[in-house]
Parts: C-alpha cells; structure tokens; sequence
C-alpha cells in the first residue's frame, strides 16, 4: 500500500468520530469525551458514554469504530475479572492496557480502535495509556484521541503543565473537549468525564449548553468601513 | 461478481420505521407492516416485533430473513438459558447474546434490532446495529423511516409518560414514517410490555384499509357483438373400465 487508508469503516457503520482525552495528575487521573455516534451524517446517540468501565479503578476511551471498540472492552472486561478472581489482587492500569494492545495488534487488520487507557493502582498510582489505530503501547502523561483531536494538539502543547492538582487537570480537559468539539463536526453534544482515585471514581457531565466558550467568530462583512489615516501627506504640487 | 456484472440476489428487505420508547412502568415497542424486495411492496401486513421472551421483544430492520432467524435463535437461547438458571432471563442477557452474534459475522447478518423489555431490574430498551454496537437510550428508532421517527419523539418525548400517552407518541413515530418514507407503510403494530404484563396490539391503528370501489368497471353482459356461436363439447368420447369387481367378503 503506498498510502495510509483512512477510510477504514465498512460503509453503514457506527463510527465513534470522536474527541476523547484522559491526563494524569498527582493523585488520579481524568478522563473525558465527547457524547456523538454518527452513522454517515446522522448522529445515532447524541448522549452516548464512550467512557467505558473495564475494572474497579481501570477506564477506557473509545474511539474508532462502536462495534470494533464495545467488542475488545467487554473482552478486557472479562478478562480483568478473571485476573482479579483467580490473582485475588486489582489487575494494573499496564496490565488492562497490555490485553487491550494485544487484542488490538493481533487483530489490527480487522480493527478500527483508538482506545486510551486511564486509571489508578497499587504500583505506580495514576497512568495514562494511548493505544492508536496500529495497536502500539505508550504511556504518556496526558494522551488526546479521535478525530476532534488533531484540532487540540498545540492547544494541548501549549497548555498542559506538570504538577497540576485535581481542578486544574477537570479544567484542561473541558476546555481542550470543548475547542475540539466546536471544530470537529464528528464530535459534539455534551462532555462526559471521570476523576479516577485511589478512594473512588467520581463522574462529571457538563450539558451542551454549558461548555466552556472561546472565540466564536464576528461579523466582518456587515461592520462599516472605517477611513484609516495611514499618515501620508499629499505631495505639494506647485501652483 | 458484481463488477463482472452479476448482480448479487436481491433480498427482501424490512425498509422499516421501528421505534421503542420507555415510560413510566414500562417499554412501548413499535413497528410498521410494510416487506419491500427494491420497489416492490413484498408483504402488506407483515409482523416485525418478534418474540424474545413473554416480558422482552425485539423490532427488526433490515434484512427481512436476518431479523427473523436471528431473533428466532436468541429467542431458543433465552428459553434454554431460563431453563438452565431457573430465573426470569434479563434484557442484557438477550443483548449481549445478539451483538455478540452481528459482531461474529461482521455485518454480514443485515439485522439492525430495537430490543425491548422489563426484567428483574427494571426495564430496558437498546438499539442493535448490523455490526453488533449496542446504545441503550430513553426513546429510539431504526431503519429507513427512523429520522422521521425520531423527530416525533425529540418534540414529543417526556420523562415518567403514562401508558396511554406513550401508546400515542409510538403510534405518531410510526405514522410519521408510514406517510413520510417510501420504504415504510400500511399499518401500526405496537407492543407494550409491563413488569406484571406483555401486550401485544398487532394492527393497533390501520390507516390505509383499501375503501370499496365506488364504480364498478364490470362490462355489461352483452357489451361485446358477435356473428356466430360455436359451443363444443370438450368431451370427444368417454369409456369406463371396470377394475377388480370381488366383492367384499362379509362371511
């Protein structure tokens, strides 16, 4: 192939077109997404919850195809129930993240799954995992998916700073959603997110009409024209 | 095949307006009548809310085959799986079991569900598409008629509706999708399901009964002239054959 194929979703199927976020901070994670199905042009869930439960303090965020994505998490799911009844400990965020690359790597050429995993344990507190399209593995410290997301990177860049507490991280992320969400016309609706702690798992939801704004645009074509005194003196012409 | 132009066999498909709805102590599920193979109305009176178990039913789009082996299947399942476990089966167990299904033939199974029930906790309405996604909402609806389905229920919608008003808000969803959709009509058929009750209304509401013809286009007898009548007997020549002859013995 000598080019990469974008267009991977069979025709008439669920797309995820998404804006999902998760960043860690010092004592959690927060993880948040945008709430649009689209199929083709028609939004077919406009309150979805793309942020999905695999384990007690273990989440994900789904980007890709529905079908392909709710498949390999409810595998995760069971996978890290089985692991916690027969280890009788909680399964690591590495460890959820190390079923979701091998499920999404072996079967890559069969999958459309951009799925970050987020969430709190026992050996290093809270992580963050980004797993693209491909099925590779990285740990980052805040990782940003789908395709709202190539609209927020220099926001994200520009913005995120370590050593951020709680309110400062929920922030980050309703304002990166929101600006992905204003450009993208795959993402929309309302923002979903969870704080994951070592106490507990806290969820947020902020409605349409409550997101965080930012520059929306202004009327040009209608303002009056204005004289600009550019500060040029006529030449004296000499009677 | 197709390229090499061999159309591939066409189906009969299910171009169909199907909706649910929750209320206040329930699940309303409804559906249009109307087969279609291409542009030809296939069936005018078919039934698309198929039997899950007495308190869960699934409405089925799409493929008209699909829908009905499909939702036959896990209906058998169901069945085998409450025999098995001694329970009332629960709606996620009939949800699991078809996504888990689509999602193995990969959309090669044409079926897209409304699923529809009460169980043990509470009652539940998803949404099933070919590829096996699930989302499980208030109020939906499937196939071609479904966008004006579902304008009805973005206006019309409420939280807590009694029966009756739910019943009418489906009926409105389901009309609308007759009248506004060329794949979709004929008649309403509507499900209401209860914690304690199912209800099955087929053909609830019959908005395109056939009216009698106000003329007769009849010809008179005699209408047509002729100048001879020949009346032949289609029998040349008749023979009968005696066979066997013993009579019975009665000794």
């Amino acid at each position: 192939m000598d080019r990469i194929d974008f267009d991977r979703l069979k025709t008439g199927e669920v797309n995820l077109g998404t804006s999902i976020m998760a960043v860690q901070f010092d004592g959690g994670v927060v993880i948040g997404a945008d709430s649009r199905t689209t199929t083709g042009s028609y939004i077919a869930n406009r309150v979805t919850d793309k942020l999905t439960h695999v384990h007690d303090r273990i989440y994900c965020c789904r980007s890709g195809s529905a079908a392909d994505t709710q498949a390999v998490a409810d595998i995760v799911h069971y996978s890290l129930q089985m692991y916690s009844q027969t280890a009788g400990e909680a399964p690591s965020v590495h460890h959820a993240a190390s079923v979701f690359q091998r499920l999404c790597y072996e079967n890559k050429d069969q999958l459309s799954a951009g799925i970050i995993v987020a969430g709190w344990d026992e050996e290093v507190g809270p992580s963050v995992y980004n797993i693209p399209v491909g099925g590779g593995l990285f740990r980052q410290p805040w990782a940003i998916g789908g395709s709202g997301s190539t609209y927020v990177y220099g926001y994200c860049d520009a913005t995120y700073r370590d050593g951020w507490g709680r309110d400062e991280t929920v922030n980050f992320v309703k304002n990166t959603l929101s600006l992905a969400m204003s450009r993208d016309g795959s993402s929309g609706g309302v923002i979903r997110m969870c704080v994951i702690t070592e106490d507990d798992v806290e969820r947020l939801f902020v409605p349409g009409d409550e997101l965080p704004k930012f520059w929306e645009g202004r009327e040009v074509l209608g303002a009056p024209a204005k004289a600009v005194d550019h500060g040029v003196v006529p030449m004296a012409v000499e009677a | 095949m197709a390229e090499k132009g061999l159309p591939l066999p066409k189906a009969t498909s299910t171009g169909t307006t199907i909706v649910g709805c929750l209320f206040k102590d329930g699940i309303v599920l409804g559906a249009d009548t109307r087969a279609t193979e291409g542009p030809i109305v296939a069936d005018k009176n078919c039934e698309k809310i198929h039997y899950i178990t007495e308190s869960i039913r699934c409405c089925g789009a799409g493929t008209a085959a699909d829908t009905e082996f499909t939702t036959a299947l896990i209906s058998s399942n169901m069945e085998l799986h409450a025999l098995s476990t001694g329970r009332k089966p629960r709606v996620v167990t009939a949800m699991t079991m078809l996504k888990q299904m689509l999602f193995r033939y990969q959309g090669h199974v044409g079926a897209a569900l409304v699923l529809g029930g009460v169980d043990a906790t509470g009652p539940h309405l998803f949404t099933i598409h070919p590829h096996g996604s699930t989302d499980k909402l208030p109020y939906v609806t499937m196939g071609s008629g479904s966008l004006a389905a579902m304008a009805v229920f973005e206006s019309g919608w409420t939280a807590n509706m009694e029966r009756d008003a739910a019943l009418n808000l489906v009926k409105a969803a389901i009309s609308a999708g007759i009248f506004n959709d060329l794949g979709s009509g004929s008649n309403i058929d509507a499900c209401i399901i209860t914690a304690s009750h199912t209800e099955m209304l087929r053909n609830v509401e019959m908005p395109n009964q056939r009216v009698t013809k106000e003329r007769s286009y009849g010809f008179r007898r005699g209408t047509t002239a002729w100048k001879t009548e020949s009346v032949r007997d289609l029998i040349v020549s008749e023979e009968m054959t005696w066979v066997g002859g013993d009579a019975m013995d009665t000794t």
